[in-house]
């Protein structure tokens, strides 16, 4: 079974790039020099320096001792929370942003839900000093002040998406919308493992930095390169896609899935794609997608706004159909109380989106000699005040 | 002959109209349908509303959204069309998004089309390619002329492909935009305009996005066989209801 991208596109039945003519030419240009100019040893040479000198990688693998002794398993934790701007996010702005460069374009657009990654865009944007501009949805401009205040301060315009729903699904589709005015200056750097080919493809490649990193850093601690268990939260799904690449083909390493519940998969209230959804095309890719009976995309819920999406990107629906990953779901209850208890049993406040994977500890038994890693893909100081309201410290 | 082909033949100018199914009212896609026809319009695209329509500007967007509030789906667009061909002639097109199509099932959408009457379908985010290779067999199946897209951008070896495949016309689109954003041509138009006159392609343009008035109008039908409105029509019928309608179309010197 092969869980890359096909030459199509495809991922299995999942993927292609549905989108108007408009983005035809974009789409198209990306797609015949994404491959090339990731080869290219210069490109390589400016991302692997700017992930070392200004990301801070690599990230620490660090074995948490405590958590471990309290579920009886030996349980590693990938520290992209501790790169510059907060998260795994920034891996794939700097590759899209040098890519933007090598490919001529003086204009940066991005989608942000909770602001990690118009964050990412902003600062890389700043360093390159290229003109940026962010769509956010109303709503989540509002409930995200302080990654607002950053992208300001950045020098970004943040531009609020006032249809639909006005949240991430809205601002993703404002950016496609400013795309398409702008088709020759401008680059959109899609937050995601999402969006037409070659996007979840080259978002993914970006992200598998994480990965490789955990390949030879387990080696030095364990003696080995493969854990039994690799482990992420899941929305669009960039960390998990970076977290898993490297072991997607090999057999005896077990991949988890961690998608949103929300109130519950039952609910109503709940961004458990793999379980509600049905393959659908949204954002210029057929996947599963949450979804009235008539093909209307719905509004998901997750008290994590990282997760709060009504999509998975495509080599997510592929792994989920062919049973490759595990898919499991996990309410905001259950991922709040692993986030506070990844703060009082090792120090780390966690952003609520990895509290998900952290939480499948109480749902989920594993053998004393296994090795699970868990991308920690953000830490929380950006939740800061959800934590507060929600525990009423 | 579909119907599409019939009204291409002949040297008038067409002016086709856009309209979202459901909106301003849920019922009101019958009574718009026949007031077009009654003013001389000589083409329609139905809307198929869509709660993510990816390129369009705020006025399709805002009637897009008005019109799944009140209710519209796929399933009752069909049940108010089952019998528009009693009264109706002129060539209905149904435009909308590829997804809710896909849910419906492409070959029963296909059939329940051609049961109706309807003579061709415009999926902006249906790729060519994918149509080509998967769809295109079903559609001529039941009688149906997909319509696609091309823009400033499209390039001549695309645009020559495009050609190709379709049996109908070539749906221009005037700018690089999303609906309902251009005030008036400009040079770079105009000279986009020339260029895929000079081609001499197979199939007719019609030109869309961006035309609003006479003026735009008889600028796009000076190089192109027709010119779709869709925006300026919805806010006409968002302020003026959907009796007055033949006052909006005789402005239009097609």
């Amino acid at each position: 079974m092969n869980y890359n991208v096909n030459e199509k596109g495809y991922y299995g039945e999942f993927g292609g790039a549905y989108i108007p003519e408009m983005l035809y030419p974009n789409v198209e240009e990306l797609h015949q020099n994404y491959l090339k100019i990731m080869a290219e040893p210069d490109f390589k040479k400016e991302f692997d320096q700017l992930l070392k000198d200004y990301v801070g990688r690599p990230s620490p693998l660090y074995f948490a001792k405590r958590l471990s002794e309290k579920y009886s398993t030996k349980i590693y934790l990938k520290r992209e929370d501790l790169n510059h701007t907060g998260a795994h996010k920034i891996n794939n702005t700097i590759g899209q942003i040098l890519m933007a460069k090598r490919l001529g374009k003086t204009r940066i657009i991005a989608e942000t839900g909770a602001g990690q990654h118009g964050v990412a865009t902003a600062t890389v944007c700043a360093l390159m000093g290229l003109e940026c501009i962010v769509y956010m949805g109303e709503i989540d401009i509002a409930r995200q002040a302080p990654n607002v205040a950053r992208m300001k301060m950045l020098g970004t315009t943040v531009v609020p998406a006032l249809s639909g729903s006005r949240t991430l699904k809205d601002a993703t589709n404002e950016a496609i919308r400013d795309w398409i005015n702008n088709p020759v200056n401008t680059h959109y750097i899609i937050g995601s493992a999402i969006g037409p080919h070659p996007y979840p493809d080259m978002v993914t490649r970006f992200q598998s930095v994480i990965s490789e990193e955990i390949k030879w850093q387990l080696k030095e601690q364990e003696g080995r390169e493969k854990p039994h268990y690799v482990v992420a939260c899941i929305g669009g799904g960039s960390n998990a896609a970076g977290t898993y690449y490297h072991f997607l083909h090999e057999n005896d390493v077990n991949i988890i899935a961690v998608e949103a519940a929300g109130l519950g998969v039952d609910s109503g209230e709940s961004a458990a794609t793999s379980v509600l959804g049905k393959e659908g095309i949204i954002h210029g890719c057929k996947t599963l997608l949450m979804q009235t009976p008539d093909g209307q995309i719905t509004e998901p819920y997750s008290i994590s706004a990282g997760l709060d999406y009504p999509g998975v990107g495509p080599m997510h629906a592929h792994l989920a159909k062919t049973g490759r990953a595990e898919f499991m779901s996990i309410t905001d209850a259950d991922a709040m109380k692993a986030g506070l208890a990844l703060c009082k049993l090792e120090g780390i406040i966690p952003a609520i989106e990895s509290s998900h994977a952290l939480a499948i500890f109480e749902h989920k038994t594993f053998k004393p000699e296994d090795i699970v890693v868990v991308s920690l893909s953000g830490r929380g100081d950006k939740d800061l005040e959800t934590y507060i309201n929600y525990f009423k410290l | 002959m579909n119907r599409i082909n019939k009204k291409l033949q002949g040297d008038k100018k067409l002016l086709s109209i856009y309209f979202t199914a459901g909106y301003p009212s849920l019922t009101d896609t019958v009574t718009i349908i026949q007031n077009l026809e009654k003013s001389g319009v000589d083409m329609i695209e139905i809307g198929l509303p869509f709660s993510d329509p990816l390129a369009d500007g705020p006025t399709i967007q805002a009637s897009s959204t008005q019109a799944l509030k009140n209710g519209m789906t796929t399933e009752i667009l069909f049940k108010q069309l089952k019998d528009i061909r009693k009264t109706v002639s002129i060539p209905l097109i149904i435009m909308g998004y590829f997804n809710p199509i896909l849910q419906y099932g492409v070959e029963a959408f296909c059939k329940k089309c051609q049961e109706i009457g309807i003579d061709g379908l415009i999926i902006p985010d249906l790729p060519v390619g994918v149509y080509n290779d998967e769809y295109k067999a079903t559609f001529e199946t039941y009688g149906l002329i997909n319509i696609f897209l091309i823009t400033p951008q499209t390039s001549e070896a695309r645009i020559h492909f495009i050609d190709s495949i379709s049996n109908g016309f070539i749906y221009m689109v005037s700018s690089a935009s999303v609906t309902g954003s251009q005030s008036g041509f400009g040079d770079p138009q105009t000279a986009y305009f020339e260029r895929i006159a000079a081609m001499d392609l197979k199939n007719p343009q019609i030109i869309g996005f961006g035309i609003s008035d006479n003026k735009t109008f008889t600028q796009a039908t000076k190089y192109a066989k027709g010119a779709i409105i869709g925006s300026a029509f919805i806010k006409h019928i968002t302020n003026n209801g959907i009796e007055d309608i033949p006052t909006f179309a005789r402005q239009f010197n097609n």
